[in-house]
Order: structure tokens, then sequence, then C-alpha cells
């Protein structure tokens, strides 16, 4: 099965023909000229490499560069559940979740009806270090089980680690519904409502005027 | 006829072995570094830690494999898939168990063999580099850590990655994109479990490996440290012709001769993590990650306790400066330091400065770890509820005093106050409170709060304060005498709590109520 070229290598060419095929050239010449084609091929893979760079980068820093809204208008229960001067646990699920998120799409709050419709509604997590805070109704505290941050109940700080009192949503009442301003977890750099929302000033019947 | 059968195999073996090697070339430069000369008196228990911690590493990668065959890293169902590997899969709770324990033992291990290092001098020169990639291995082993205790995705798990995102947000300016980063989206969820998951499997142990590796070839380039003498200095110009001399003229291969140490001990290691495993079983998952579900009190693992603990007694003020140029100074001072002591002594009886500094991180170390695993900062949430006020503190009091221990309870200030070795430790003991208090003080106190106690001005009716007053006026110790105000002793008020043995006055009766010392005044 053999070819016959494979017995001759060389092929049809006479041997000084076949020299000039497969011996490298050694003229100085040709030594520089493939010293520049190496550093051209450094070059080229330099410049694919920085091309290839970007969209990965991109796509690395997505989550930081997402120019969209995380925050939006979530209603959050009835105003009714939530009876004048006392305060309430509450949860609304995510705006942006996915369905592998599953139960941690979910995030609690606390909604203090101060009266009528004026609410607080607070962030679950400590300003100290993110800890779920608890309501104690008979001390009217905010404790946080992680590092004793304490907050008063109008979630103004009290005590312990924290430099602050608790994050707070904005809020209105549409209807019925007590809505809150929400989509991100609130830290010291991200707020808990959008910084360019403002609390809506709220009519007699519990009708938000911007919608009048 | 059977011995030529022998010799035949034999031969066949040889024949195969010299086909390979003939091809892959290892056996030979193996061999050669398997049997590299080591100082005689570098065959010695003190030399085993290094070896360990690879065996160890070796040990996680393997587990590590073997879970992912049922792990599923979806925030959905990575809680039930720990659940299913403990309860459901064969020996899974055992696989679990070993990979939890080796990593404890894989951090304690490298914390030990890097006091061996600093202590004998070991990274002095030439071993500069070695140090200071073994310091990027540390910080690459907490890393795995860190990012394995999230992939438990229970709630501490929840917790500490909220705590994580806390202290990115403390960043000034990439504050909010550096939590971004961190959390993959805007809250908690699957897309952060995802990128701890990459971080765990593929890019910290990829890390790893290429740092072991390196870290191996340079002790085997380097030969390892020899045992330390006082008096012997370490000098640039000289101190290659010595370890020379001690390696050549007095030396002893590794292999076998040093290398026996190494395989007991590691042997020794795997059968303690093995034991461990099977004795106290995995670690968690606690409750499910369901952020609705508040009743927690979250904790990170072991290794950094000590951290939690330093998170919870620094001053809020020094709160940010510290969690942003603790760690840079902390890692930077690690890796300089082979540069700025590459010489000298290397005898720790000559380095007294280096004992002491190892002495104190270690104390406060266990003393930080001790603290975050009793957490005293934290108040006891259902102290209120569970804890009884002792009934030697009601025997024999006023009505109002007894009214007293009720507000007490119902307020909650159990929670942060132990009474009768019950209750939280936020605050300081009560059962001797009235010796350190006036009268005025403890409703000054109450009601205003003050020294990290929050104000019960709002919390408490007029009442609730007399009766609480009343019943904290009791609380005496060991009929210590009370607290008095002198400036009202010189006028004749409130005369020192009857309280104290062999006094008349009825106690407990607060100047807020109607029969006030004032008026009793003669």
């Amino acid at each position: 099965m053999n070819e016959p070229h494979t017995d001759r290598p060389t092929g049809d060419l006479n041997p000084e023909e076949n020299k000039l095929q497969s011996e490298p050239k050694s003229g100085p010449k040709d030594r520089t000229r493939r010293i520049f084609l190496f550093k051209l091929s450094l070059l080229l893979n330099g410049a694919v490499g920085v091309v290839l760079a970007v969209p990965i980068v991109r796509y690395l820093l997505g989550p930081v560069i997402d120019k969209k809204n995380a925050y939006t208008w979530i209603a959050l229960g009835n105003v009714a559940d939530f009876p004048e001067g006392e305060t309430r646990l509450a949860d609304y699920r995510n705006p942006t979740t996915t369905a592998w998120d599953g139960d941690t799409g979910k995030v609690a709050c606390w909604v203090r009806r101060v009266s009528g419709n004026q609410f607080q509604v607070f962030a679950i997590n400590c300003a100290h270090l993110g800890c779920p805070v608890r309501w104690f109704s008979e001390s009217k505290l905010f404790l946080c089980p992680c590092h004793g941050g304490a907050y008063y109940q109008d979630g103004s700080r009290a005590a312990g680690p924290p430099e602050r009192g608790l994050f707070e949503y904005k809020y209105r009442v549409a209807g019925a519904k007590l809505m809150i301003n929400a989509g991100e977890l609130p830290t010291l750099s991200t707020p808990a409502s959008a910084k360019n929302t403002n609390f809506v000033p709220l009519d007699k019947i519990g009708r938000a005027t911007w919608q009048s | 006829m059977a011995e030529l059968k022998k010799k035949g195999v034999q031969k066949a073996g040889i024949e195969v072995y010299e086909w390979f090697e003939h091809r892959l070339g290892l056996a030979k430069p193996a061999m050669e570094a398997a049997a590299h000369p080591i100082p005689s008196s570098s065959a010695s228990w003190w030399y085993v830690f290094g070896s360990a911690a690879t065996v160890l590493f070796v040990l996680q990668i393997m587990t590590g494999i073997l879970l992912a065959l049922v792990y599923t890293p979806s925030a959905n169902h990575a809680w039930s898939s720990l659940q299913f590997l403990n309860n459901n899969v064969e020996l899974g709770w055992f696989l679990r168990a070993l990979h939890g324990w080796g990593s404890d033992f894989m951090i304690a291990i490298v914390l030990i063999h890097m006091v061996q290092v600093f202590m004998f001098g070991a990274y002095k020169f030439p071993r500069e580099l070695t140090w200071i990639i073994g310091v990027f291995l540390l910080l690459l082993t907490l890393g795995m850590a860190f990012t394995g205790q999230v992939l438990r995705f229970d709630q501490d798990a929840y917790w500490g990655l909220g705590i994580g995102a806390s202290i990115m947000s403390r960043v000034p300016i990439i504050g909010a994109p550096l939590v971004h980063f961190m959390l993959g989206g805007p809250i908690i969820g699957s897309a952060t479990l995802s990128r701890f998951f990459t971080l765990h499997v593929f890019v910290i142990p990829g890390l790893l490996l290429a740092g072991v590796a390196l870290h191996l070839l340079m002790v085997l380039r380097l030969g390892i440290n020899e045992w330390p003498m006082p008096g012997r200095i370490v000098r640039k110009a000289t101190y290659e012709a010595e370890y020379h001399q001690l390696t050549e003229k007095d030396g002893m291969p590794f292999v076998p001769d040093g290398a026996w140490k190494d395989a007991i001990f590691a042997a020794a290691i795997i059968l303690a993590v093995m034991a461990c495993a099977f004795f106290f079983g995995p670690f968690g998952p606690t409750g499910q990650p369901d952020p609705t579900i508040i009743q927690t009190a979250p904790k990170p693992d072991a290794p950094f306790l000590w951290l939690f603990a330093v998170l919870s007694l620094l001053p809020p003020s020094m709160e940010t400066p510290v969690i942003l140029i603790a760690p840079v100074l902390i890692i930077g001072a690690m890796l300089l330091l082979p540069l700025v002591a590459g010489e000298g002594e290397k005898h720790w009886s000559r380095r007294p400065v280096a004992v002491l500094m190892v002495s104190v991180i270690a104390v406060s170390l266990g003393i930080f770890t001790r603290l975050g695993t009793t957490t005293p900062w934290s108040p006891v949430m259902n102290a209120w509820s569970s804890d009884a006020v002792p009934t030697k503190y009601l025997h024999e009091r006023t009505p109002l005093e007894r009214q007293g221990a009720i507000v007490f309870q119902d307020k909650q200030c159990r929670n942060c106050h132990e009474v009768g070795g019950e209750g939280g430790r936020r605050g300081p003991e009560l059962d001797s409170v009235a010796s350190r208090l006036t009268e005025d003080q403890l409703v000054r106190q109450v009601l205003q709060g003050g020294g990290n106690m929050p104000a019960y001005g709002n919390a408490l009716s007029p009442a609730e304060t007399t009766a609480l007053v009343a019943f904290l006026k009791t609380l005496n110790g060991n009929d210590l005498r009370p607290a008095q105000d002198a400036s009202r002793v010189l006028t004749g008020e409130n005369p020192p709590s009857a309280t104290v043995p062999g006094e008349k006055r009825p106690s407990g009766q607060s100047h807020l109520s109607k029969e006030s010392p004032a008026q009793e005044k003669p």
C-alpha cells in the first residue's frame, strides 16, 4: 500500500532542490528574519489576547457594570395586615430572581405601622454585618444575634457595634396595599431602596399622590 | 522449572519497565529527587508538618471529587443535596465528615508548619521565596475553608455571605461594585453560590496545586533547612557553601533515612482525620437557607471564629479602618519578613522577639477563638422566656419587688444581663448591681441607657420603672453593702437600704414610690 514516494521522500526533486526544501536556511539574514517573525507572532498573540480579554473581563464584571435598575416597587401586603402601633415580620420575593434561587430569592423585613398610613419598613439586615435582627415588642428593641447590635423601635441605633440605625425601605400605600421600593441586599454602600426614588406623600385615603 | 518461570516473569517485568522508562524518562529524576541529600540534623520529627499538609491536601482533593459526584451547586438544591448525602447516600456522611475534618486538620497543620518554619529561621536566605509562596498557600488554604463553608449553603453560610458582603461594602468608593462582584447579583442567591463553587472547585485548588508544586520544587532545589544552632549566623556570602558541607559531607539521603518519619506522621494524621470523622461526624448542614427564617444565630466555622470575635469587640468607630487596613498590614508583614530578616541568627534562643511574637499571636488567636465559641457579646435571644429568676431572689420580697422581677423578665433584660448564672453576658451580671449603683443611678441607667445599654425610657411606664428598680435594689450579691449616694447620706436622706441585716427599714421602697425615704425622714 506504500505510496511510491515514501521510498523516495524527496519525491521527484533532485538532491540540490531537496536540500533547499527541507534544510533550514542558516544565513545571518534568515536568522534575523526568523527572530523578527517570532517577535511578530508574540505581538499578534498579545493583540489576540487583548481582544479575547475584553469579552472575558466584561463577562466577569457583568454583575458590576449591569446598569439595569435592580429596584422596583413591590407589594408587601395589605395595609390592614399590619396593626397600628405594632411591628411585624413580612417577606417578599426579590424582583430579580431565578427559578434556581429557591428560598434564597425571598427577603424578610420588619414593618412598623406607626399610625394610619405612616409606616417604617426596616431591612432585616443589621447595619453592622448584615445578620438578621429580631424584634422584641416588650422592650421595644431590635436585637442582633451576631454581635449584639440593638436598635430602638424607630430603627435608630441604641447600642452595640453598628455605626448607624437600621436600613429603611422607601414605601408607599397604593390603595389597600403597602408597597416598598426594594431589590438589593442593603449594606453600607448598597441602599435598601433606590436613591432617586422619593417617599411618596400620601393622601388621606391612602392613595399616593403620584398616581393622581 | 518454577525458578525458570520466575526468572522469565522478572525479565518481562524489567522489559516493560524499560519500555516505559525509555519513553517517559521519569523514574531516574524521581529517584534522584527522592534520595537527595539532607543534613542529618533535618531528619527530625519537627520536619514532618510540610509533608503532612501536602498529604491532607491530596485527601481534600480526593474527598472533594467524591462529594462533587452528588453535590448540586444550585441555591435551590445545595442544602437538600447535602441532606441527601448525609442520610441517603451510602457512607455519604462519612465522606462529608472526612472532607470537613480534613479541612480543619489542614489549616491546623499548615499553621503549625508555618510556626515551625518561623521558629527555625527557615525563611532566611536563600529560602525567602519559599516562605513568600508559603504565605500565599496559607491564604489560599483559608480561602478554601471560607468558600467550602459557603458551599454548605445552610443558614450559617447564607448569613456568612451577608457578613462578607457587609465587610466589602465598607470599602470606600468601590464598595457597591465589590458587593455586586462578590454576590454575582443584587442579593445572595444562586449566582453567589455558583461563583463560590467555581472558586472552591476550580480556581483556588488550581492555584494551590501550582503553588504547592513550586513550593516543593524550591525545597528540593534549595534543600531542607538544617537544624539551627545558636551562634551559627546566616550570611549570604557563606551560607550556601556551609549548607553544601552539611549535606554532602555529613548528609543522608532523604529517602529512606528522613522520609520514614514523614510517612509515619502522614499515616497518623490521616488516621486522626478518619477517627474524628467517624466519631464526630460531618459538619451540618444547619438550618435551610431561607432568609425569612430569622430564628438563627449565625456563626462561622472554627478557623474564622477569632475574626468573628474581633469584629464584635472592635469599637464602632475603629471597625472600618481596622477591617480595611489590618489585613494589608498583616499580610504585608508576613510577605516582607524574609526580605527584611533574610540573614542572621536562626535559633529561637537568640530570637526573643520572634518567640514573643509567636506566643502573643497564638494566645490571642486562642482567646479570640474561645470568645468566638462562647460569644459573650451576643444577647441570649430566649433568656427572657426560658431562664427563670432564681427563687432566692424572690423570697421575702415585697409585692412591688416581685412585680419588678416580672418586669425584669418581660422586658427582656435577661437577654443581656445574667442573674444567678443564667442569661446573656452582653451587659454586666446583675446579682450585685445594688452594690454598684445607687437607686438614682439605677433609674438613670434604666431610663437613659448609656455605656452600651439602650435607653428604656420609651419601653417602660413609670410604674414599671419603679417596680424594676425596687427589684434591682434587692440584688446585693452576698449581702454586700448597697451603693449609696454620699451627698444624700450627709443630708440624712436615702440611708443605706435595709437589705443589710439588722436594719429595720423595709427594702425596695423607691423614692419614686409614695413612701419614699425622704418622706420617712424624722
